[in-house]
């Protein structure tokens, strides 16, 4: 969603990032049991899998919002390390839709939006705001709590929230749920258009998606392992369509 | 971003999500008010005997109603994981802590506000002539109060029965901090009341250390 | 095995002795008579209590330093073997005051701070069985370790600050003042058995605590074992 398109940002080039034996254990339950993966800049990845295959957990590790138990994850622009707290860069880089909204339900939408792009330290803000809920169809209700919003506008605004300060890696955490049709529709439009701009995206996600057609790359997770890889510049189709065929 | 810029705009989003409902301070106030009210059933409120309990009395309240106020504190971000977003923005964890702490510094000075004079009214104490000093002890005991009761709220959020075991680790956290605020508010309240200034120093102690080791801590505890 | 059972051998005759000694070889008190005798195990479970209580807040900040299982291993079974000690004080301390002072509790400045202690670290283990999440208890209860780890020196000021405006009755005139050889012997033999105890039950539960762990990751490794056994033993592919 490049609304504000000649900002100095555009500049700096989409962060890849790589896991080397990543394992993470929560306790003695082990979610990841030593995933190496090289994720390139601009690459737009389906990550995939049954419930508890860590999935999940794959990407709040990629958000840093998760320590490895073991292992290192780098990111090939910005100077983070496997190090959680110190990556400011990066985090200024990244963006992530989770599973919960991550908003303020008794904000307003835009309250919401200038909160955090006020915490990313973005300049223009009331501008970038309206124009972000603007895109998202939300521009009508922006003063509105978000409280009062259905499942399906509360993640639109989700996505707009992490698309604020426009990074140059998208973590998306099952972002189609919830969506009704016209949302999902314009979820498959933006996600396009941040692929041509060549941000990277790692997306977990169920068969019945329609922007799993954008991706480049298909990653299945099994038990904590990778179990399938299309591979960087492969062709991701025939895993999806076993996956379509299964479901 | 400073830390102390992203503390500002974390304390503004803290503030006007409290000034919007405003339910947790009327509760805590209300709270309070009734601990007040109930003691002088269980002793005989004429003045000369509530200079002697008045300063606990108010002391107790006020750490009774601080330990439920801050119970929030962190549990309000658990609806919909509102600390993940803040802990991916590029902030430092002080930052977070500190505007939580802030903002409960702020609740709590408002509830004292309330409950100062109602107390004075209540029980026929008169504070006119002490109240700079009278205030001083308030900030200092309520920094000490709102800095590790926030540290323990983000402690206690994580845990099952999280509305009784922030009084429980809370409290005996807090004795020195009683002993202090008591022993000088009770020296403001006799007939020539002098600051007894041990006690400043020993609440000044208090929120010293227990701010540094907040500080020191921080990372451990907003991290995952 | 073997150096356990002779450890605990060892303690457990060290403790016999320590009692026949307080009770038969150490002289009577003069004002006191037998119930001064008490005493013999009441200042060494103190002694013991503080030791066990430094080391969980060795533990707290040495595990955040490396967030390694084995120190917060230690650090409940400190807390466990601190507790102990501290309700023997407390359970000593007013068995010896009734007779004595002719009350069982005075708010003196020890006796307030080993029962604020007493309640610190029963919360501790309190927090730690309310937490679920292994990590997560384990940071969480060692931030709070440290912080009641400090507050012990503010309770202990401010309640002495506090009494010493009352009138107290004093426990030991000075610093071992007139206390006689053999006394001091006997006094020392029992800090000795009661400190050999207290780690004994210390390590006993730190190897528990260990072993739990363990058992936990067998188990769950036996489980995701049995659930998907070919990608586990398969190369994943990159």
């Amino acid at each position: 969603m490049s609304v504000t398109p000649a900002t100095s940002r555009t500049a700096v080039s989409p962060l890849g990032v790589s896991f080397n034996s990543v394992e993470k254990r929560f306790g003695s339950f082990v979610a990841l049991r030593g995933v190496s993966l090289q994720i390139l800049s601009g690459e737009f990845v389906a990550l995939l899998g049954a419930n508890g295959a860590g999935k999940t957990t794959l990407l709040r590790i990629a958000a840093m919002l998760a320590c490895p138990t073991r292992g290192i994850v780098q990111f090939t622009v910005g100077q983070g390390s496997g190090d959680c707290s110190s990556a400011v860069e990066a985090k200024k880089l990244t963006g992530m839709v989770g599973h919960s909204t991550l908003l303020y339900d008794e904000l307003t939408a835009s309250e919401n939006l200038t909160l955090f792009a006020q915490l990313y330290g973005l300049d223009d803000i009331p501008v970038r705001v309206a124009d972000s809920l603007q895109s998202c169809g939300l521009g009508s209700r922006a003063a509105s709590l978000v409280r009062t919003f259905s499942r399906g506008m509360r993640q639109r605004l989700a996505v707009a929230r992490a698309l604020l300060h426009q990074p140059r890696l998208l973590l998306l955490d099952e972002p189609a749920a919830g969506l009704d049709r016209q949302g999902l529709v314009w979820l498959g439009t933006t996600l396009e258009s941040l692929r041509k701009d060549g941000c990277t995206v790692l997306m977990s996600t169920h068969a019945r998606n329609e922007s799993l057609d954008l991706a480049t790359r298909a990653l299945v997770l099994e038990g904590g392992l990778v179990k399938q890889d299309s591979g960087s510049g492969g062709d991701p189709h025939p895993i999806l369509a076993a996956l379509r065929a299964d479901a | 971003m400073s830390t102390a810029r992203a503390a500002a705009i974390l304390l503004a989003k803290e503030l006007r999500l409290e000034f919007r409902t405003r339910e947790l301070l009327s509760a805590t106030i209300v709270f309070a008010m009734v601990i007040v009210v109930l003691f002088s059933f269980a002793f005989d409120p004429t003045a000369a005997e509530s200079r002697r309990y008045g300063p606990g009395l108010l002391w107790i309240s006020f750490l009774f109603a601080g330990s439920l106020m801050l119970n929030p504190s962190f549990a309000r971000e658990q609806a919909n994981d509102t600390l993940d977003a803040l802990r991916m923005a590029p902030i430092s964890p002080f930052a977070i802590l500190s505007a939580k702490m802030l903002a409960n510094f702020i609740f709590m000075s408002l509830v004292e506000l309330v409950l100062v004079p109602v107390f004075s009214v209540l029980y026929n104490v008169s504070l006119a002539g002490v109240a700079g000093r009278l205030i001083l002890v308030l900030v200092l005991g309520t920094i000490g109060l709102t800095v590790t009761g926030t540290v323990f709220s983000a402690i206690s959020s994580h845990a099952r029965m999280r509305e009784l075991l922030l009084p429980l680790l809370l409290l005996p956290i807090l004795t020195p901090l009683l002993i202090g605020a008591v022993e000088a508010t009770a020296s403001l309240l006799v007939d020539q009341p002098e600051l007894d200034r041990t006690w400043v120093a020993l609440l000044a102690g208090f929120d010293i250390v227990f701010l540094t080791a907040s500080w020191l801590l921080c990372d451990y505890l907003i991290e995952e | 095995m073997k150096g356990r059972i002779a450890s605990t051998v060892f303690a457990a005759a060290l403790i016999f002795f320590a009692g026949y000694a307080a009770l038969f070889i150490a002289p009577d008190e003069r004002t006191m008579h037998a119930i001064q005798r008490i005493f013999y195990f009441h200042l060494p479970s103190w002694i013991a209590m503080f030791t066990a209580l430094s080391v969980v807040f060795v533990a707290n900040v040495a595990y955040l330093a490396t967030r390694k299982a084995k120190w917060d291993a230690l650090g409940v079974a400190g807390a466990e073997a601190g507790v102990v000690c501290c309700t023997i004080g407390l359970a000593t301390g007013p068995l010896w005051a009734r007779p004595v002072w002719g009350i069982w509790w005075t708010w003196d400045a020890r006796l307030t701070t080993t029962f604020i202690l007493w309640l610190l670290y029963i919360s501790y283990l309190l927090l730690r069985g309310l937490l679920d999440d292994t990590e997560k208890k384990a940071t969480l209860s060692a931030i709070f370790g440290i912080f009641a780890f400090l507050d012990v020196p503010l309770v202990y000021v401010s309640n002495r600050l506090w009494r010493t405006q009352h009138p107290q009755p004093v426990i030991l005139g000075g610093n071992g003042s007139g206390l006689d050889p053999t006394m001091s012997k006997v006094l020392l033999l029992c800090v000795i058995a009661v400190m050999g105890v207290m780690i004994i039950i210390l390590l006993d539960r730190y190897r528990l605590e260990r072993l739990r762990h363990e058992f936990e990751e067998l188990r769950q490794e036996v489980e995701t074992r049995s659930i998907a056994p070919a990608s586990i033993l398969g190369k994943e592919s990159t």
